[in-house]
């Protein structure tokens, strides 16, 4: 289902015109109103109409995550606060928290988007949308419900946590579309299962699971243990939230919605941009944003763009699901390794639960990996024997994926703890 | 002939093994024998008890990863040579023991010696054949 046609299917020439026309108009709003960005326009000797077609944006200074705390709390704002309607915040689990402030104008394209991407799972004016992410000052809660009101929907704000309510709300008012991190809607599966609740038999339908990174192999487990169809959506509090970008039902990356956001892909290490098809870092520009207009953006987050037509018939560049953050790589012994790579491998085999935790130590100077996975009815036997055996076969398989040794654990069921809202699967414990 | 055997898997922490006995005290189940192996990082708890069944409810009902096998419960006379016997029984037979575990009861002077080996069938025939007095499930639960 498609919300809005006319911008998510127009031909892309058309749209590389309206684009040109917004980033012009962003950019000189930034440079008069926001004093870092005329700081940093000076700097390379920038002028905003120097910026004369799409390509240019290039000549644009990256924007980080630091740049932004310097900016701490309101200095980002292009307009008198007056004018802020919401502030939102980052978790601020890595320094001060980044600071996101919005207009209504901007609470309303917040809407517009949330409603395109929830309209991609399927949601209409008839259904039940149980949104169990956090509401508060996290983005995900009122994204979800900005775009829900949006389309019309029956909106329960739950807001996380609180499983047992969860799932008898679940089943009482009959929800259709749920709204989560990935990590809590396993969870949300597998306390289902333990309290006898027939999933089979709820009306739910399809779910837009984002905030932390996820694998394919996990869809495939929520797709299959909670019985729904789930989506990717992404989003970041320095842009706007959740609903960035989403996925239609073809699966084949997420759609970015590009007239709201202008994405690039630049090497994480020269920062150059890349041509169509690289893997790198995706920087986003906001094109419509009044409060707190970003350009370019680093985000950390590792991608590559597809453009070639989607079956769903929209017009905007897909994404591929994030496979790393080059802030969460994790280096061992010298060696690059993504989480979501020790997840992919770890899924491939059978018996393991999608509940893992990664440990890094560095004991004697060197590098130790430790992956705790727990011990299922599959993985154990009465013979020391035998669950040594499988251990050590999730090691091999590891070592062979990855090309690093890693030291596997078994822990006992339900040892990894559940999160309701993003997973902490990496605990760094090197004093670096 | 086969006796139903619970085996559980212990994260080496303090207390868990606590933590079994008291969910098998609170389902009223009685332990017959027990015996635990141990790697680094964890433990197999090999339980014989009055109802496996339900001591497997309860224990996976309190979150621990139980798994039921087979063992041959055999008894022996209580007396130097006792047990050696069975396994040269069974050595000679060539037949691996993967583990073992025995307790003495008072009550008639006898050893029972819990045993798995790795092929149950062969084990037992051989046993049998020896005239080895091989325990039902209902001896052992019943001891």
């Amino acid at each position: 289902m498609i919300w809005n046609e006319k911008y998510e299917c127009m031909p892309v020439k058309e749209r590389e015109i309206l684009q040109l026309e917004r980033l012009k108009e962003t950019v000189f709003r930034a440079y008069k109103n926001i004093p870092y960005y005329k700081k940093r326009f000076d700097e390379v000797k920038l002028k905003p109409e120097d910026i004369k077609t799409l390509k240019d944006i290039k000549k644009i200074p990256l924007t980080t995550k630091d740049d932004l705390r310097q900016c701490y709390p309101f200095k980002m704002f292009a307009v008198p606060i007056e004018e802020i309607v919401e502030i939102h915040t980052s978790s601020g689990t890595t320094g001060k928290p980044i600071v996101s402030g919005y207009t209504l104008n901007d609470i309303e394209v917040w809407g517009e988007a949330m409603a395109r991407s929830l309209s991609m799972a399927g949601t209409t004016k008839n259904d039940i949308v149980q949104n169990a992410y956090g509401y508060g000052l996290f983005t995900g809660g009122l994204g979800v419900h900005y775009g829900a009101r949006k389309i019309g929907a029956n909106i329960v704000p739950i807001s996380a946590g609180n499983t047992k309510r969860q799932l008898e709300i679940m089943q009482d008012f009959g929800t259709t579309i749920i709204t989560c991190t990935p990590s809590y809607a396993l969870y949300l599966a597998e306390a289902a299962k333990e309290e006898g609740i027939d999933l089979e038999k709820l009306k739910l339908k399809a779910g837009c699971f984002g905030a932390e990174m996820w694998t394919e192999k996990i869809r495939e487990e929520i797709e299959k243990r909670l019985k729904v169809l789930a989506l990717n959506i992404y989003g970041l509090t320095e842009l706007m939230g959740p609903g960035v970008a989403n996925e239609c039902k073809e699966k084949k990356g997420l759609h970015i919605f590009e007239d709201h956001f202008y994405p690039e892909i630049v090497d994480s290490e020269t920062l150059e941009p890349l041509e169509e098809g690289g893997k790198g870092e995706l920087v986003l520009t906001n094109l419509t944003r009044q409060g707190m207009p970003m350009l370019r953006f680093r985000t950390k987050d590792i991608t590559c763009f597809h453009r070639s037509a989607c079956k769903c018939g929209r017009t905007l560049v897909r994404m591929e699901r994030i496979t790393g953050r080059s802030d969460d790589m994790l280096k061992i012994r010298g060696v690059i390794v993504f989480p979501s790579q020790i997840e992919k491998a770890l899924l491939e085999m059978d018996g393991i639960e999608p509940q893992y935790q990664i440990i890094v130590t560095r004991p004697h100077q060197l590098d130790e990996l430790e992956v705790r996975v727990e011990a299922s009815q599959k993985l154990f036997s009465d013979e020391i024997k035998i669950v040594e055996q499988k251990r050590k076969e999730i090691e091999e398989h590891l070592d062979r994926s990855i090309g690093i040794k890693m030291k596997v654990t078994l822990v006992e069921p339900k040892a990894i703890p559940r999160s309701e809202g993003k997973a902490k699967r990496v605990v760094d414990m090197r004093n670096m | 002939m086969k006796v139903k055997q619970i085996s559980v898997f212990l994260e080496n922490r303090k207390g868990r093994m606590l933590d079994t006995l008291k969910v098998l005290e609170k389902a009223k189940i009685n332990i017959r024998a027990l015996s635990l192996a141990d790697s680094s990082d964890y433990g197999i708890l090999r339980l014989i008890v009055s109802d496996a069944d339900n001591a497997k409810k309860a224990l996976e009902k309190n979150k621990f990863t139980v798994k039921e096998s087979e063992i041959i419960a055999v008894s022996v006379e209580d007396k130097p040579g006792g047990l050696s016997h069975i396994l040269e029984l069974l050595d000679t037979a060539g037949v691996n023991v993967e583990y073992l575990y025995a307790f003495v009861e008072k009550k008639d002077n006898k050893a029972v010696v819990v045993l798995k080996t790795e092929d149950l069938d062969t084990g037992i025939n051989i046993l049998k054949h020896a005239k080895v007095n091989i325990l039902t499930a209902k001896e052992v639960y019943e001891l």
